[in-house]
């Protein structure tokens, strides 16, 4: 528990009936809530090592009412925790002592769906997979697909730009957004971008994605759908060396082929999931790659043949093309499952660096080295085509100082990334997690030019301000 | 006027902040391929990125480049090309179009965001830009974003970056994301369909499941002259069956011819850089952007008002016209039907003189512009990096 959270303000701790009675006036009973039990609810998100009750939850249903919320919080400086569905694994919807937390997860409705343009319009606490559903009769889907996205709302991948593991092929989502309403803190609702590409002005779009809460509260937004393949198979690839599996990746790239999918995982990994999931993964390798190909049958064999074919010089011990919906299925339940499987066996702290992908073998020995040192043991799972690592750090919360220990190899497993050339987050965000470690990442410049944009937007620092920016490094914009 | 040739960031950093100190107005340059365009501006010195060429970084196995933002575009599409990769959001080569020389460098790629008709199946420029360095107005050296295409450490200032057209740093060095060359680009072709019918066809092609990398229509005035193009690209193997299965989809439009080779790429090439558009030495040149259905609309309404000529690219998304150079160059019509149906349009090309009558970026909302001008404070609190090219006062 080594992460701070600034200290609350007694002034608004001690107005708490006041603002309560405020919010009240602005939206509809059922939307405020006040009651210790009910606030629970929200009092952490993924990052569930860290717990704050709010001061109060306002669950608005318009946009109307999120920009009355707004204002009245700017007015009474009351510090502001915008959620969507509260599955942040950096700790980006943790709330504060003496800010609300205002939730877009009522505001759910697909608004319009234009195939012809291959665009949806959607209110913003719709889930990421609920939208991919209101498209899915006429074959088309919303790409991004973090793995929450059973729960995930769309505002809360906007904030924090989520990816998935079909990036390498589909982008993150700031590549399939094209508009969002967003109202700002003095209560201004913004259109920005429409159903249409690229940007008259400045790429505000670009900006706010990935803002993690900080410039605003979206509540409505244009994300561009896509029609699916006509089919999905992966490969699973075993191999008896790390450095095999990297160079493999790297051949399949030089060949001129981008995988939908590329995913590696490791021994403890493979062990963990195949054990939950009895995917048939091979238990005798160190390294494993799922690589997945899209299109019609023959397209998917003709590339699976290609695939096997250059892995051939790296002597995989295991070379196993799927053959059906149902083997994949199984294939794909591995990997999926990987931080539920983990969790059966051991408490875990996903890390989620992005390095060059020319680094794996290096990286991954150190990271190795670096949870022995701690005496923990680690699991990897890994978007190789993209260098995007998730080491599961394992320990056991019962064991007194294990936790700490935990963190601080976490803390140095990104501090690696970082030192080769990669970074701190990939798609999980900075949130309160990683707040504390973006000096290493960034110098003192680069993180003013940061806060000075966001001054823009808040000058007062009331929007999740405990996230992202070292609470020593800021200074009123 | 003073013209400085920077050698590193270093002496950028000290020529913008002297500068800053002054008052001295600058203008951001590469080689010039593109002066002509924008708002045209007062200010009091050049800083060009002549001499901040090279690249930097290359690792064909990571699919990522890095250069200089002086590097000349094609040096690195040379580079990539012999390790069969590309900037995969082909970036337009504006000099045919404005008439005029020089090298494009990659950084004003970067700092205009130039895409090409890749762009509606792999992104814009701003897409594939995943680093940046920068020297802000204050004079100091920036950077965000890094080298690896999976990053949301921070704020996203690459993507405010992209598109700024220098009014918010100097570019020192940017890094796109790469992807491979196709093995093989092949297109398919249907003659004489009238416009609304031909953005039908593309729709459809666009929602197929075949991987469109290329939808365009370039209508003729006798209508039997119209072409309209879909781009596949891949495998061999696969173009191939995409290819049949496209005809079989498309089979109510009409007859479809297969080009491809060197005529083929050439057609593209025309697309990409809007060399499609006729007379267009003797007109001004817009470029707007809206929903692909809305395209044959727009273009109708601004017919019905003015004398125009028009093709469609990304679909029918983005409409090229060349309209008459006299009056306001059809700004009111255009910009009209844009707001209308949702868009944005821009004055691509025309004289100065006329430049300097008209908006020659989309006009936005005054919420937007509020943002829009504390933003530039943000980055360039004196007003001194390429001030008034995209608005006035920014």
């Amino acid at each position: 528990m080594s992460i701070a959270f600034p200290t609350p303000d007694e002034a608004v701790l001690s107005r708490r009936s006041e603002i309560l009675a405020g919010l009240g006036r602005l939206v509809a009973p059922e939307a405020l809530i006040v009651s210790e039990d009910e606030r629970r609810a929200f009092e952490t998100d993924g990052l569930t090592a860290y717990r704050q009750l709010p001061l109060a939850v306002v669950l608005p249903s318009s946009t109307e009412e999120v920009a009355a919320v707004l204002r009245f919080c700017r007015d009474h400086r009351v510090k502001v925790v915008p959620r969507g569905a509260g599955t942040s694994l950096s700790g980006g919807a943790i709330p504060q002592a003496d800010a609300i937390v205002l939730g877009v997860a009522k505001m759910n409705r697909v608004l319009d769906v234009d195939f012809k343009n291959r665009t949806a319009r959607v209110q913003s606490g719709i889930t990421n997979l609920g939208i991919s559903q209101a498209v899915a009769h006429e074959g088309f889907f919303y790409a991004p697909d973090p793995s929450s996205q059973l729960a995930c709302t769309i505002a809360g991948n906007i904030a924090m730009n989520s990816g998935g593991a079909h990036c390498l092929k589909y982008g993150v989502t700031t590549n399939n957004l094209l508009g969002v309403t967003m109202v700002l803190l003095d209560g201004t609702v913004v259109e920005i971008g429409g159903d249409y590409l690229d940007s008259g002005g400045y790429d505000l779009l670009g900006l706010i994605t990935g803002s993690e809460g900080q410039l605003g509260v979206v509540t409505e937004a244009t994300v561009r759908i896509l029609r699916a393949a006509e089919g999905a198979r992966p490969a699973l690839l075993g191999f008896e060396r790390v450095e095999d599996a990297g160079a493999c990746v790297a051949a399949i790239i030089a060949a001129g082929i981008i995988p939908v999918a590329l995913e590696y995982m490791d021994r403890p990994a493979i062990q963990i999931c195949e054990a939950f999931a009895h995917a048939g993964y091979p238990l005798d390798v160190e390294a494993m790659l799922i690589v997945e190909v899209e299109g019609s049958d023959a397209e998917i064999d003709d590339m699976l043949r290609r695939i096997v074919a250059i892995a051939e010089p790296f002597r995989p011990k295991t070379a196993k093309v799927s053959q059906s919906e149902a083997e994949s299925a199984a294939i794909w339940k591995g990997r999926k499952s990987a931080f539920g499987a983990t969790g059966r066996v051991a408490d875990y702290i996903c890390m989620d660096g992005t390095i060059p992908t020319g680094q794996l073998p290096h990286v991954l020995k150190r990271i190795d080295e670096i949870a022995k040192s701690y005496g923990l043991g680690v699991a990897n799972v890994f978007h190789a085509g993209d260098g995007n690592l998730h080491p599961l750090v394992m320990f056991d919360t019962n064991k007194p100082g294990e936790m700490e220990k935990a963190e601080a190899a976490g803390e140095d497993i990104l501090k690696l990334c970082v030192e080769v050339g990669g970074c701190l987050t990939g798609e999980h965000g900075v949130g309160i997690e990683k707040r504390d470690l973006m000096t290493y990442q960034f110098n003192r410049v680069d993180l003013e030019q940061q806060m000075r944009v966001r001054g823009v937007f808040d000058p007062g620092w009331l929007l999740n301000p405990a996230k992202v920016f070292p609470l020593e490094e800021r200074f009123a914009a | 006027m003073n013209t400085f040739i920077p050698r590193d960031e270093q002496d950028v950093a000290t020529i913008v902040s002297d500068a800053a100190a002054k008052g001295t107005l600058l203008n951001l340059a590469g080689s010039g391929s593109k002066a002509a365009m924008g708002r045209p501006n007062q200010t009091d010195a050049s800083v060009t990125s002549a001499a901040l060429s090279g690249i930097t970084l290359y690792e064909p196995a990571e699919m990522v480049i890095a250069a200089r933002s002086g590097t000349p575009l094609s040096e690195v599409v040379t580079t990539l090309a012999e390790k069969g990769q590309q900037l995969s959001f082909e970036p337009m080569d504006y000099r045919p179009l404005l008439g005029t020389t020089g090298e494009p460098t990659i950084g004003a790629v970067a700092a205009m965001n130039i895409s090409g008709p890749r762009r509606i199946m792999v992104g814009a420029a701003r897409d594939s830009l995943i680093g940046v360095r920068f020297v802000n107005g204050r004079g100091e050296m920036v950077k965000s974003g890094g080298r690896v295409m999976k990053n949301v450490t921070g704020l996203d200032l690459v993507k405010l970056m992209a598109g700024s057209w220098g009014t918010l740093g100097f570019l020192t060095e940017v890094t796109f994301k790469v992807l491979p060359r196709p093995e093989r680009t092949s297109t398919l072709l249907i003659r004489g369909l009238d416009d609304g019918v031909a953005i039908e066809a593309l729709a459809a092609a666009l929602g197929s499941p075949f991987d469109v990398t290329g939808a365009a229509h370039l209508p003729a005035p006798d209508r039997l002259g119209a072409r309209t193009l879909i781009r596949l690209e891949g495998f061999s193997v696969s173009v191939d069956y995409r290819l049949n299965e496209l005809r079989r989809l498309l089979k109510r439009f009409g007859p479809a011819d297969i080009l491809e080779g060197r005529g083929a790429d050439a057609v593209w090439q025309s697309v990409r850089d809007a060399t499609v558009l006729p007379e267009r030495g003797e007109r001004a040149i817009w470029r707007v952007s809206t929903a692909p259905t809305n395209g044959p609309i727009l273009t109708a309404r601004i017919a019905a008002a003015i004398d125009a000529q028009w093709f469609y690219d990304w679909g029918g998304g983005l409409v090229w016209i060349a309209s008459p150079l006299d009056g306001d160059l059809g700004a009111s019509v255009i910009r009209e039907a844009t707001r209308a149906l949702g868009g944005h349009a821009t004055l691509v090309s025309a004289p100065d003189s006329e430049r300097s009558r008209v908006d020659v970026f989309e006009p936005q909302t005054e919420a937007v512009m509020a943002l829009t001008r504390s933003i530039k404070a943000s980055f360039d609190p004196v007003g001194i990096l390429n001030p008034g090219r995209m608005y006035a006062g920014i």
